[in-house]
């Protein structure tokens, strides 16, 4: 049969969007719009002050803790498994961070450290969810008290200051840094590189596959369990980039009650930038936009002067709009 | 009696039951149903069929209220039908029963059946009158020695669909839809239902009853309607019309010979399996599959056969006998397997084969993807495959979910074309698929063996596996019998053997 013979229905109508959104993997616009319309309207009612670029310079960096979180933990949600340990992961490396340069650990090798520590944590969430076959939320349930127990624990309840060092700087405002702190320019180059790996590695596309359709990966011979260990330790590695963000964030401290709210937070992103929690679908570039998303309501609130209480009920709401909104486009029958 | 798609059903002198007239529905570009007419007296089974895609579904959902139509209108018992939603078609007495059945497995058949419509005290469940309730729709079904409170979950595929019947029953149906009832039920199973559509239709309720498999459809209705590309391409009566010309209005062509075997020269062993016993169904199996050749494994639904392939693909374990694959044997997985040279094809598409979320490209190179993977590379591949098995669709985008059956079943056996396997194992490759799409498999598996390639192929379809294997063995409760050349057996004794000897059940 020769093309010409293809019955005419075929030769569908070619549309101009699709070419950007195969690009970017994903339905991403969503989030692209929703940051300018919140700019626009923060932008409105506040005219001094919001639209402005040290505002914007701001957002970002306050954005980057969450925003690494979330690009980890997107593998994991694609996958159809979900990691809500990120919070005390980052916690613990934060303290074991801090408790290492009061060691007199040169900096470098307390960063590496750092990143080991939240691997092992990821590592230990994939070895219950692989080899015990556990549900990955019982699972990181579990985890999430027993790191925040173990954060708790090294730094005998309290916040430990570590003498200041160039991690510090990873998070500060300095006469060297270009345009935005080291840290934002990390978490940008952190990015890219994962959503990279995600559309051209083959691990990437397992990755996809696994989370759309675990028994079809089994049939087509991806090996699940080391894919899926890969996936959890891969999110750990940079929740422990989150917590040395957050150790230099805090002005070099490891404060164990840090990022509380992180994990909800990071999943939420994720899921605004289109990812769904049944897996198959996802993207980094729209989980970093979720993160910015929800740091530009927050710091738009805090300008208004409106209560954290107040900032919640929106960021929670916006959250159950977009969940809805991947509902209204992916109908589950479908 | 076979007329054309302009003239509208003749008025007959009682009125129709349930008649749609001229219904069109469009999706974006695509136009379902272009001016589909139909009309079901009272006491009457009509057998609608038609390809994947011509329009059945949507025509359904339309009767059902899931959709409404663009144009058209539709009557029951002479009145006005326009179902707003489901609900409300319930309400004016059209029940389904889909092929999937939608029945809370952990709740009683009586509570089942009286889902949503409770009778009540006050705000308490009557259950007094819920079991009368559920006792009478099994008498009116003739069946009685259904329990009514058990889980439904406990009971067979067969019972839990009539669990579903009754349900109809109890609220008052009027019209009644089977959409594909005897896919998964046993030869005894379907024969029993098909008493029970006889004594609903001389109960006086109208049935309209879907089917892929023609002989049924023209066994248990009286007339029947075809649709292609979402027109009524032909009606008439069963009783004067054969199976081939019924085919022939499907496909819209004449049907030539829908098994094309070639002459096969069987090459060297690639496949043999001596005694296996796996930890689940398989008791013993022995089997030898050489290059060029194809092998098919009859037998009942829950023989073993699917388990057989699972274990010879490494997806089961084996606890007895040994599997070799060319030079290789002991334990195996998946991936080694593919490596070997061996790909497999699941009987279920959604649930295993098939990465539905996922695109066409994606789920034809997935076997096979090189460390660093080119999305273009991966689409000029599937491009490639889309062409070669004629797979219809928007382009190697788009995802497998929106393709029809036949359609993502040409998208599970590219992979295996795509990753160039020697030896296709292939469980239910043409299950509830299209005719035309049927064909096509048919074909390209005589290729294959044409190219030295070694299939082996379950099927529950007798006919096709008579046409398509050059030996077939049968398996009953976990024992394959030993192989024969095709044209020793018929399909007799292929059933007697399935059944087994003195066999109940």
């Amino acid at each position: 049969m020769t093309r010409t013979a293809n019955p005419p229905e075929i030769q569908a109508k070619p549309r101009k969007r699709i070419n950007l959104r195969q690009a970017l993997n994903v339905n991403i616009l969503g989030p692209i719009i929703g940051l300018i319309l919140v700019s626009i309207l923060f932008g409105i009612l506040e005219p001094r002050g919001f639209l402005q670029l040290g505002n914007a310079k701001n957002i970002l960096l306050e954005a980057t803790i969450v925003a690494v979180a979330a690009i980890g933990t997107t593998p994991v949600i694609v996958s159809a498994g979900i990691d809500i340990s990120i919070g005390a992961t980052i916690a613990v490396v934060s303290v074991c961070v801090a408790l290492m340069l009061n060691h007199h650990v040169p900096p470098a090798l307390a960063a590496i450290g750092g990143v080991g520590v939240g691997a092992l944590c990821g590592l230990f969430n994939g070895g219950c969810v692989t080899v015990l076959g556990l549900n990955p939320f019982i699972v990181t349930l579990g985890t999430f008290l027993a790191f925040r127990g173990a954060a708790d624990y090294l730094s005998n309840n309290n916040i430990v200051y570590a003498p200041p060092t160039w991690i510090n700087n990873l998070m500060q405002v300095t006469s060297h840094t270009p345009l935005v702190p080291w840290g934002v320019w990390l978490m940008l180059a952190l990015a890219a590189l994962l959503a990279l790996m995600l559309r051209y590695t083959r691990f990437g596309r397992h990755i996809f596959a696994i989370g759309s359709n675990e028994q079809t990966a089994r049939l087509c011979g991806i090996p699940v369990r080391r894919a899926k260990l890969m996936i959890y330790a891969l999110g750990g590695v940079f929740y422990g980039i989150a917590g040395i963000l957050a150790f230099a964030y805090e002005d070099g401290a490891g404060d164990p009650t840090t990022n509380k709210n992180t994990p909800l937070t990071a999943i939420a992103a994720a899921v605004i930038g289109g990812a769904s929690l049944t897996g198959g679908q996802g993207s980094i570039v729209g989980a970093l936009l979720g993160a910015l998303f929800i740091q530009t309501i927050r710091v738009g609130c805090q300008e208004l002067q409106l209560s954290i209480g107040f900032q919640q009920i929106v960021t929670g709401l916006i959250i159950l709009a977009a969940v809805l909104l991947d509902r209204v486009r992916n109908p589950p029958s479908a | 009696m076979i007329s054309g798609s302009e003239t509208s059903v003749p008025a007959t002198p009682p009125v129709d039951r349930l008649r749609m007239r001229a219904i069109r529905k469009r999706f974006g570009a695509t136009q379902a149903l272009d001016g589909v007419s139909l009309a079901v007296r009272a006491g009457e089974v009509l057998a609608l069929v038609g390809e994947n895609g011509a329009g059945k579904s949507t025509l359904m959902k339309i009767l059902s209220g899931a959709y409404q139509p663009d144009e058209g209108e539709m009557w029951i018992d002479g009145r006005s039908y326009q179902p707003r939603d489901p609900m409300a078609a319930r309400r004016a007495g059209v029940a389904m029963i889909y092929q999937e059945l939608s029945l809370a497995p952990h709740l009683s058949a009586m509570e089942n059946i009286v889902l949503g419509v409770e009778p009540r005290h006050g705000p308490l469940i009557d259950w007094n009158r819920t079991r009368r309730i559920a006792v009478n729709a099994f008498r009116q079904l003739g069946r009685s020695d259904i329990p009514a409170d058990v889980p439904v979950g406990r009971l067979s595929v067969a019972e839990q669909q009539l669990v579903e019947i009754a349900r109809a029953m109890a609220v008052g149906c009027k019209v009644l839809v089977l959409d594909e009832p005897t896919s998964s039920l046993t030869r005894k199973d379907i024969a029993g239902l098909f008493a029970l559509v006889r004594r609903l239709r001389d109960q006086g309720h109208a049935i309209v009853y879907i089917s892929h498999f023609l002989e049924e459809a023209r066994e248990i209705a009286g007339r029947f309607v075809v649709l292609r590309d979402g027109r009524t391409v032909g009606e008439g009566k069963t009783a004067q019309t054969s199976i081939d010309q019924i085919i022939s209005l499907m496909v819209g062509r004449k049907v030539e010979d829908l098994y094309p075997r070639s002459q096969h020269t069987p090459g060297e062993m690639v496949l043999e399996l001596s005694d296996v016993a796996g930890a689940k169904k398989i008791v013993s199996a022995s089997l030898q599959l050489r290059r060029g050749e194809v092998l098919g494994i009859a037998g009942l639904v829950g023989a073993g056969r699917t388990e057989m392939l699972r274990a010879i693909f490494g997806l089961d374990p084996v606890v007895k006998g040994r599997i070799k694959v060319g030079v290789y044997s002991g334990p195996t997985t998946p991936a080694r397997r593919w490596t070997q040279g061996v790909g497999a094809v699941s009987e279920d598409r959604k649930r295993e084969g098939l990465a539905m979320g996922l695109s066409i490209a994606e789920n034809i190179t997935l076997s096979r993807l090189p460390l660093l993977v080119s999305p273009r590379r991966q689409k000029a591949d599937a491009a490639e495959w889309i062409r070669r098995l004629a797979v219809r669709c928007g382009g190697p985008a788009q995802k497998v979910v929106h393709l029809s059956g036949g359609n993502q079943q040409k998208v599970a056996v590219a992979r295996l074309l795509h990753h160039g396997v020697d030896v296709l194992l292939l469980d239910e490759p043409t299950r509830g698929i299209d005719v035309g799409s049927k064909a096509q498999i048919y074909k390209l598996i005589d290729e294959l063996a044409l190219q030295n390639k070694a299939v082996l192929m379950i099927s529950s379809y007798l006919p096709e596996l008579m046409g398509v294997c050059d030996r077939i063995s049968v398996m009953c409760r976990g024992v394959l019998h030993p192989a024969r050349p095709t044209r020793e057996i018929t399909e007799e004794q292929i059933m007697l053997e399935a059944t087994g000897a003195g066999a109940t059940l």
